[in-house]
């Protein structure tokens, strides 16, 4: 087989596919995404033609000529074969001009797809090809040859669409994922045995054969392992989440739970040693309903968890996290007085089903131990947004000092809150320092699927009242989050999720009760949003259809109710926080959505609508904290390296959000030099400062404001002072100057997140729906986004993109099918991602605001694009037909159902 | 994925073609490497090593083989059908992108997967069913101790995932009769999304004052009605048979509701019966 050029002679193993025969000759370019041609990730050109490479037996390519996205620029079609290594395809060339990426773990694959592929329509092009983070319009937009992005002149790379440091490396494959390093000498494979009960206690497990089967080296049941309890959720505060998960715990709530672990020195053949281990059951009674769950008499998953020692509320109801609150300002009596009395009132239910992340790289850590200054010390190379959060959890569970421990995270193939958890690490690290040896754990799809936290489901009943005038009179919501069988993001998650959506509206009476509820269903966990898009679906749909009661425009409804500078934040009580009006574009956000809705007519002029089609438009809106509460913390260092270029060192994770990017920019802009002079390092806790992590969209605003703080004194201390004057620099006391050990200079700063400001989206679609088969077509879709100073206009629009394509993926197709604690749905072909066919373009509007809290009047925007989007829409399907879809994903089959219902 | 198995043979001749304990016949490849191999399979025989002719038409009708790949199909057979609605000896196949379409894989996996292949899986979804049900195709299968036996497509399919193939059987090739090619064929289907899984298709063909039209997706194994032309009444009646066999009459799974499933089926069977309708 030829790869890239180049011979190859190794023998294929029987069965082996093409991926792994290729990626184990080194060619890494060539990802896993599904495993299944689901997804694309892993697509080469075969003898010119695409294929996925998954799908390929290896033994019929043995005499192949092999193209991956490493070799295109050469080897693809059109290339160029004297060019250098580096050299990139013209379609590379053009996602890199487009910012056709963002984790750009899909990327090598589309690239090599597009690419054997000249002159196919982008729909049938890449319907074999997932991206999770784009929504595709970048995509299109490189397909079109477009180009979005421009070079900065130095010093002025803020503001302006400047390219990804890593875009080169990613569109040509190079850039290291989490094991995209060359596997170490004697790497070891983990494979897991899950539960095949969603609610059972271990009452034998005999490992004898397992353990001397073939390459086997290590086998850990709960007996081996340590007993501390822990929360696979990661915050600063590790008291934010319930202690109620072990390493391997003999009893297990859910199917799919860890009952043992093997290693062994193939994938291959620790599986099979899986299949030799005997285990015993004694099967418990299961509860799948969070409603039946906190019942008298339903099954209790963590007896004897206290909220003291454990902070589980109420174990004895299955209850982990409660909240019970109602205001009234003065001369108000409570919300249910305000409703009696309130001109109209509606009450009614929303829900929505678990949702997967689907971020492109599986979960997946590589460990090894190599010598440092006090001893061995414990290296894991992880897909993570938290590694500084990775490594404390880790130095503690296996009880080793924090410098023992080094977490690294290379570029993460997509997160969306699902790497804010410690899911594999635990493992690879014990086992590594049970053998010695270097360790790999790489999830499967299905395994990320049933194994891993999803999105929460809720329930959510809101009760709103208003007077004739349109003005609310009360607002009360009931909210029943299923968190699981584990209560990792149970607290964070239900108190963030009532707490701006209940914000953002003013009403002189409001009530929050809700609660999250442990089941025998797989752990939900931190999901793009992080309970606000569950809560804010239920509450928009209720406060929409109050304006219809009173026969008042939707926007118009929105704009007498909303909070305005200086109102106080009231959930179910006035905040008492950090939380300020830095900057305020709410206002802004409906107008420009308005305006864009009112540019087209609502008549179904498209072609192909005729009386069976219904049109309707709907909005919806969602405010979003810049920062997450109670301290995020972070440290930079900006340096001036020997060969005169800026170094960057920061903990946070670049998972596709941009903030590597962003980073450059703001040092760049601070020391006046073009970005290429400037290069970040990011999530090592070796080389970095601490950074509590890549998560509640704080890489920017927190990180950012760092970073920037860091580089304005370095470039301080560069211009106005002598070379060793390491003194502090009028101005700068909030950074400190040291000389560096290779005598150059750096500046380091910090931020501890607080106070935070607020930010703002505005969706609005016109839709037209199809009475006799349930089809939702877009015709219009326009996002307005507040997100203060905008850093990088292209960067801001493809995390506005994505979001509103993850959020339209949640609402209209994207559903885990979950019977009995079983998930149904365990592949991508049956979990329905959107294609880019499946997407509809979006407007995106930016309100004009300046924060004068976040680095030169940013603010943050990657969760908030998410949460207006599902209530936008099913408001607009309101409109269009009178029917209100409260239920989510709303698919065509559910849609016709409650259509068909409603006309009986 | 990688498939954990210890031995691959390419089978050459017809000889090759005897299954050794544990082994399974591999076709294409894109399904089987998709999952975990089936628990005791330990070996591979892979048919695309006989070297068949992908296809061939002569005057008694198209012969398609079992490892002709659906781009194969598309680019060969389907070309011949020609732009709809143009009257041709072949116009009977204008159907066939359609039907490749309908399908949840990309051109890049259309390369790999085989005719065969989608057959002998007897998915609800595969769409050769109904394309070579509508065909009045039968298929050849190779009978493991050297005989041959003829089967028809539409009734290959049993159930949802079961076929009537026994263990060691090689479905050799589809032959569809030259009278089919030339007769008129609608196609329809339904999905949740429009590059999703096929939840209803409807495919026919009129032949004579008659339409047969082949309902597969919705249903765990095809139902041929044979109706009148444009006697839609009859066409409900012989789609309220299908629902009386009871509940598991419409096929349930993660891609469309069964009763979504069943009105999608009768409508898009209408719009089926209706194309069909006018002079033959």
């Amino acid at each position: 087989m030829k790869i890239d050029g180049a011979d190859v002679a190794a023998e294929p193993r029987p069965g082996q596919c093409l991926r792994t025969y290729l990626r184990d000759q080194g060619a890494t370019a060539v990802k896993k995404g599904c495993d299944a041609g689901d997804c694309g990730a892993c697509t080469v050109l075969l003898d010119g033609a695409p294929v996925q490479s998954c799908l390929i037996p290896a033994h019929r390519a043995v005499d192949a000529d092999v193209v991956t996205a490493a070799g295109l620029g050469r080897f693809g079609p059109g290339g160029d074969p004297s060019a250098d290594a580096d050299h990139l395809h013209p379609v590379q060339q053009a996602f890199v001009a487009a910012a056709g990426f963002q984790c750009g773990f899909c990327t090598a694959g589309m690239v090599c797809t597009v690419a054997g592929m000249a002159g196919a329509e982008p729909e049938q092009a890449l319907k074999g090809n997932l991206c999770r983070c784009t929504g595709y319009r970048s995509i299109r937009d490189a397909l079109a040859g477009r180009v979005n992005t421009e070079v900065a002149e130095p010093g002025q790379a803020f503001g302006r669409a400047v390219v990804a440091p890593a875009a080169a490396r990613v569109v040509s494959g190079r850039e290291p994922y989490t094991l995209d390093e060359p596997a170490p000498p004697g790497l070891l494979h983990v494979a897991v045995l899950g539960s095949p009960h969603p609610h059972a206690r271990i009452t034998r497990i005999e490992t004898a054969a397992a353990r001397t089967a073939p390459g086997v080296h290590l086998v850990l049941t709960h007996h081996d392992v340590p007993g501390t309890l822990y929360s696979t959720a990661r915050h600063e505060n590790r008291l934010d989440d319930p202690d109620d998960t072990r390493i391997l715990d003999p009893v297990l709530r859910f199917v799919g739970q860890r009952v043992a672990v093997v290693v062994a020195e193939t994938p291959r053949q620790a599986r099979e040693a899986v299949a030799l281990l005997e285990v015993d059951y004694e099967t418990l009674p299961a509860v799948f309903d969070p409603e039946a769950a906190r019942q008298p008499g339903a099954p209790v998953l963590h007896p004897g968890k206290t909220g003291a020692e454990h902070r589980v509320a109420e174990a004895s109801r299955n209850v982990v996290v409660q909240i019970h609150q109602e205001h009234a300002e003065p001369g108000h009596d409570g919300v249910d007085a305000a409703l009696a009395a309130s001109a109209a009132a509606v009450t009614g239910t929303w829900t929505n089903d678990r949702v997967n992340h689907v971020a492109l790289e599986t979960h997946g850590a590589r460990s090894w131990l190599a010598p440092g200054p006090h001893g061995d010390v414990l290296h894991v190379r992880t897909s993570t947004q938290v590694p500084f959060l990775v490594r404390d959890e880790l130095a503690r569970l296996l009880d080793l000092p924090k410098d023992r421990v080094r977490v690294v995270a290379g570029r993460v193939g997509g997160g969306f809150g699902g790497k804010q958890e410690l899911l594999v690490e635990d493992v690879v690290a014990l086992a590594t320092l049970r053998t010695g040896r270097p360790v790999q754990w790489e999830l499967t799809r299905e395994q990320q699927f049933t194994t891993v936290p999803c999105r929460h489901p809720m329930r959510v009943t809101v009760r709103a009242g208003a007077d004739e005038a349109g003005s609310l009179t009360a607002l009360a919501i009931d909210v029943l989050a299923d968190t699981g069988a584990y209560g990792n993001h149970a607290p964070g998650v239900l108190f963030h999720g009532v707490h701006e959506s209940m914000a953002v509206y003013r009403a002189p009476n409001k009530r929050v009760d809700a609660e999250s509820v442990y089941t025998n269903n797989v752990p939900s966990g931190a999901f793009r949003g992080y309970g606000l898009g569950q809560v804010q679906f239920a509450i928009e749909g209720a406060i929409d259809e109050l304006a219809a009661r009173l026969g008042i425009d939707p926007v118009e409804m929105r704009r007498r109710n909303v909070i305005r500078p200086g109102d106080a934040f009231v959930v179910g009580q006035p905040v008492d926080g950090d939380l300020e009006y830095g900057s305020y574009g709410l206002d802004q956000c409906l107008d420009l959505v308005e305006r864009a809705l009112a540019r087209r007519p609502s008549e179904p002029v498209e072609t192909g609508l005729n009386e069976e089609w219904s049109v309707g438009r709907g909005i919806a809106l969602a405010m979003i904290a810049t920062i997450p509460p109670r301290g995020h913390f972070t440290h930079a260092r900006v340096s001036l390296a020997a060969d005169g270029d800026f170094v960057v060192d920061v903990g946070t994770a670049e998972f596709g959000n941009g903030t590597t990017t962003v980073h450059a920019q703001i040092a760049a802009t601070e020391l006046g030099v073009p970005t290429a002079r400037v290069r970040v390092r990011p999530s090592d806790t070796a080389t970095a400062g601490y950074d509590t992590g890549a998560f509640g969209s704080a890489g920017s605003v927190v990180a950012g404001l760092a970073v920037q703080r860091a580089a304005r004194a370095l470039h301080a201390h560069l211009t106005t002072v002598a070379g060793a004057n390491i003194a502090p620099i009028p101005g700068h006391e909030d950074a400190t100057i040291t000389p560096t050990a290779e005598g150059g200079v750096s500046a380091e700063a910090t931020h501890d997140g607080s106070p935070r400001s607020v930010a703002f989206n505005v969706h609005g679609f016109r839709v037209a729906v199809h009475r006799e088969t349930g089809e939702v077509r877009i015709l219009q879709s326009v996002h307005a986004a507040d997100a203060g100073v905008v850093i990088n206009p292209e960067q801001l629009r493809g995390q506005i993109d994505g979001g509103v394509a993850q959020a339209f993926g949640s609402a209209t197709t994207e559903r885990m099918v979950v019977r009995d604690g079983v998930v149904v749905t365990r592949t991508l072909r049956h979990y329905r991602v959107p294609q880019l066919a499946d997407i509809p373009v979006t407007e995106v509007l930016f309100a004009d605001t300046v924060d004068r809290l976040g680095p030169s009047g940013a603010k943050s925007m990657s969760e908030a694009p998410y949460n207006p989007v599902a209530p936008a829409l099913a408001n607009a399907i309101a409109d269009a037909t009178g029917v209100r879809p409260r239920d989510l994903p709303i698919q065509r089959d559910r849609l016709w159902e409650l259509l068909r219902a409603t006309e009986s | 994925m990688d498939l954990d198995i210890d031995t691959v043979r390419v089978a050459r001749t017809r000889a090759d073609c005897a299954l050794r304990p544990g082994e399974a016949f591999l076709g294409g490849g894109t399904f089987l490497y998709s999952e975990p191999v089936a628990a005791g399979v330990t070996g591979l025989v892979d048919l695309t090593g006989m070297g068949w002719e992908p296809w061939s038409v002569d005057g008694s009708g198209l012969r398609v083989a079992g490892t002709c790949t659906l781009e194969e199909l598309v680019s060969g057979p389907g070309s011949l059908g020609g732009p709809p609605g143009v009257p041709g000896p072949y116009r009977g196949l204008g159907i066939v992108g359609e039907c490749v379409a309908a399908l949840t894989l990309s051109a890049k996996v259309a390369r790999t997967a085989t005719v065969g292949g989608n057959l002998a899986l007897g998915l609800p979804a595969g769409s050769m069913v109904g394309l070579f049900a509508a065909l009045d195709a039968v298929a050849v299968v190779w009978t493991p101790d050297g005989g041959s036996r003829e089967v028809a497509v539409s009734d290959l399919v049993t159930g949802a995932g079961s076929v009537a193939l026994s263990g060691g059987e090689v479905l050799r090739e589809v032959r569809v009769p030259a009278a089919a090619l030339g007769q008129r064929t609608a196609f329809r289907r339904a999905s949740l999304t429009p590059n999703g899984r096929t939840a209803a298709m409807v495919t026919g063909r009129r032949i004579g004052d008659d339409v047969a039209l082949v309902l597969t997706a919705s249903v765990p194994a095809p139902h041929v009605l044979l109706v009148g032309v444009d006697d839609h009444e009859a066409l409900d009646r012989r789609i309220e048979g299908i629902a009386g066999a009871g509940d598991s009459a419409w096929y349930e799974d993660t891609h469309g509701s069964p009763a979504w499933r069943a009105a999608m089926t009768r409508r898009l069977a209408h719009e089926a019966l209706e194309e069909l309708g006018g002079t033959a």
